[in-house]
């Protein structure tokens, strides 16, 4: 587990008893345990845990100033690359943003579209958060089993937008396309095959010793912790407060749909492991209803203004053509303004804050990554733990790094 | 929340404050909160602790940057009440030299989002417990999100084989970096008045013809 000691401990003779003073060592930030680029210097007393910095910004590209310079619609794609795990969900919440600053609403058919991909997106990602986590106290096999799954779902992706993971599917205004045939038959059939998944995860870890020897009592979050350091999503449920941004703030189509939202009641990396798993299984509610209800019509708003012509009408109309071209030099202009949009991503709440001046760029774009005051909790919720319990911390705590560092 | 509320709450606040609140607007469905930079921790513990805001979260805190005012950051604080389901957003403006009180004794949170903040904009935040850099690299110097740093920065680093280990050398481009001024003279795209656009609007006189 150790990766490198700045210190070794320094053992001292005192009354006859060897004691061990506490020492500093680096974890990180090239390790498998840390999910990415994560730096931590911890200080050990013996294998606990006393303090935990953890050292981010490895990952930091600056997509706040890029954003700054370039059209709204050409920034769409920076949002993929931060939570890589769930990149439909971040581009939900900056796609919000831009219409609430427009003041459009995307056409219905294009909003169950969105909200069944992020229910997608939000599976894909459970997968990962879950299956890797145990991978972490040591189980191999969620691991395998779960990205062959995942690979089904990116799959998906694959068919809607051209790409795996960087889907950039999600337009101001609606969706890039609309679905192409046949996909949401293979939808429904993986909403009907997966079930079984989730059982074998279950099977595998939810009662396994080990799983819960590792999981259970570890990284308490009490509900006023939860309040105080800024957690959301998952971290919070697990606390047993039953906020979801879906329900309490309903955006899209999300009001019209039934799924339940899950607690956890002790607030423990295994009390979040749970509502992980149940999280799945609402989700595939959703996508289930969604697919039943999705209405024929438009997928992107009629306005020119806004996006751009169909292609067969740009090789026939002038007009058409002249907005295309604009669009895609220019880009639309928003009216000045402010807005703070929320989703709730599948590790918290994930807030874009969209400082617009009335030009075609956005002025200022702050990106509020849920795993930014998670790991920040990082600290006191390792302090007194031994140091593999830090790992599991980490794990349920959903870190992907191209969201904290931005 | 419907405007009515949002505004009735604004109210509140702006009540129990008095001469801390500078201004109240609601737009967008979304309630905002200018207050005076000094009592941002008492306007915090308010909105905390008053029984008709009680926003337990905060959200985020980050900058924004309008070099040409006199106070060029405002310091945004983002809000949340789980137990009323609303929002609100706090705002106050500071300078370069201007220390802005930490509000990390008030909620936890704020310390990585103060640090950040620091970091990218270099606002001061006073009283703060351990303001660090926290994204930018270590040694890193400026403060790369205000509108006068360069998108490219002043150093680019690359590892020397000589000396095997990263150095850092002044950032060279090899093609000059690009900005393309899209904002056509002819504001197809924006309501904006052209000379001429005024006989469209204009009442008929019957003067001329």
């Amino acid at each position: 587990m150790t990766i490198a000691t700045s210190a070794s401990p320094t053992a001292g003779q005192a009354g006859g008893k060897t004691q061990i003073k506490p020492y500093t060592m680096n974890f990180g930030p090239q390790h498998p345990a840390a999910h990415g680029v994560l730096r931590l210097v911890m200080e050990l007393n013996g294998e606990v845990v006393e303090r935990c910095d953890p050292h981010i910004g490895l990952l930091h590209r600056g997509t706040e100033k890029l954003i700054e310079y370039k059209t709204y619609l050409q920034a769409v794609p920076y949002f993929d690359r931060l939570d890589y795990v769930s990149p439909m969900c971040m581009e939900h919440a900056y796609v919000l943003a831009i219409e609430n600053l427009l003041k459009i609403k995307a056409p219905i058919r294009a909003q169950y579209i969105r909200v069944m991909f992020s229910e997608i997106t939000r599976i894909l990602n459970h997968i990962l958060s879950i299956t890797t986590g145990a991978l972490d106290v040591g189980a191999i096999t969620p691991a395998l089993w779960g990205f062959e799954e995942r690979e089904i779902l990116m799959e998906f992706y694959e068919r809607v937008s051209g790409s795996r993971l960087h889907a950039n599917y999600f337009r101001p205004g609606g969706v890039a396309w609309d679905l192409p045939p046949g996909l949401t038959d293979d939808i429904w059939a993986f909403t009907e095959s997966f079930p079984k998944f989730i059982d074998d995860i279950d099977n595998l870890l939810t009662d396994n010793r080990i799983f819960k020897q590792r999981t259970v009592d570890i990284g308490i979050v009490t509900k006023e912790e939860a309040f105080d350091w800024g957690f959301t999503g998952p971290m919070l449920r697990g606390s047993n407060v039953a906020w979801d941004l879906r329900k309490s703030q309903p955006y899209e189509v999300y009001g019209e749909l039934d799924f339940d939202v899950p607690v956890g009641l002790t607030g423990d990396c295994w009390a979040r492991y749970l509502v992980r798993m149940e999280e799945m299984r609402q989700s595939l509610r959703i996508i289930r209803q969604c697919i039943e209800k999705l209405p024929d019509g438009p997928v992107r708003v009629q306005d020119r203004k806004v996006v751009p012509p169909p292609r067969g009408e740009m090789k026939r109309s002038m007009e058409a053509l002249i907005h295309h071209f604009k669009l895609f030099t220019e880009g639309f202009h928003v009216p000045a303004g402010e807005t703070y949009t929320a989703i709730e991503a599948p590790k918290g709440e994930f807030g874009v804050y969209l400082v617009a001046d009335g030009t075609n760029k956005p002025y200022r774009c702050k990106i509020r990554a849920p795993g930014f005051p998670h790991l920040q909790g990082l600290d006191f919720m390792s302090k007194g733990h031994m140091l593999a319990d830090a790992v599991a911390n980490i794990a349920s705590m959903d870190i992907v790094f191209g969201e904290i560092d931005r | 929340m419907s405007e009515q509320a949002l505004k009735e709450l604004g109210d509140h606040i702006a009540g129990a404050l008095g001469d801390d609140v500078l201004n109240v607007e609601v737009a967008l469905g979304e309630l905002m909160i200018t207050v005076r930079r000094p009592s941002i921790i008492k306007a915090l513990t308010f909105l905390r602790d008053d029984t008709r805001c009680s926003f337990e979260q905060l959200i985020d805190i980050t900058a924004v940057d309008w070099p040409e005012r006199e106070e060029r950051f405002e310091v945004v604080y983002n809000l949340l009440s789980y137990k009323h389901n609303q929002r609100i957003r706090l705002k106050l403006g500071t300078d370069e030299d201007t220390p802005v009180p930490s509000c990390v004794p008030v909620y936890s949170a704020a310390n990585w989002f103060e640090r950040e903040t620091w970091d990218l904009f270099g606002v001061f935040f006073s009283d703060h417990p351990d303001l660090r850099r926290i994204l930018t690299d270590y040694g890193f110097e400026g403060h790369p999100f205000r509108k006068d740093f360069p998108l490219t920065g002043y150093v680019e680093v690359r590892y020397d084989e000589d000396q095997k280990r990263v150095v850092y050398e002044p950032v060279r481009l090899t093609q000059d970096f690009r900005t393309f001024d899209f904002l056509s003279p002819w504001e197809g795209m924006t309501d904006v008045m052209l000379p001429g656009d005024e006989k469209a609007q204009a009442p008929d006189t019957g003067s001329k013809s």
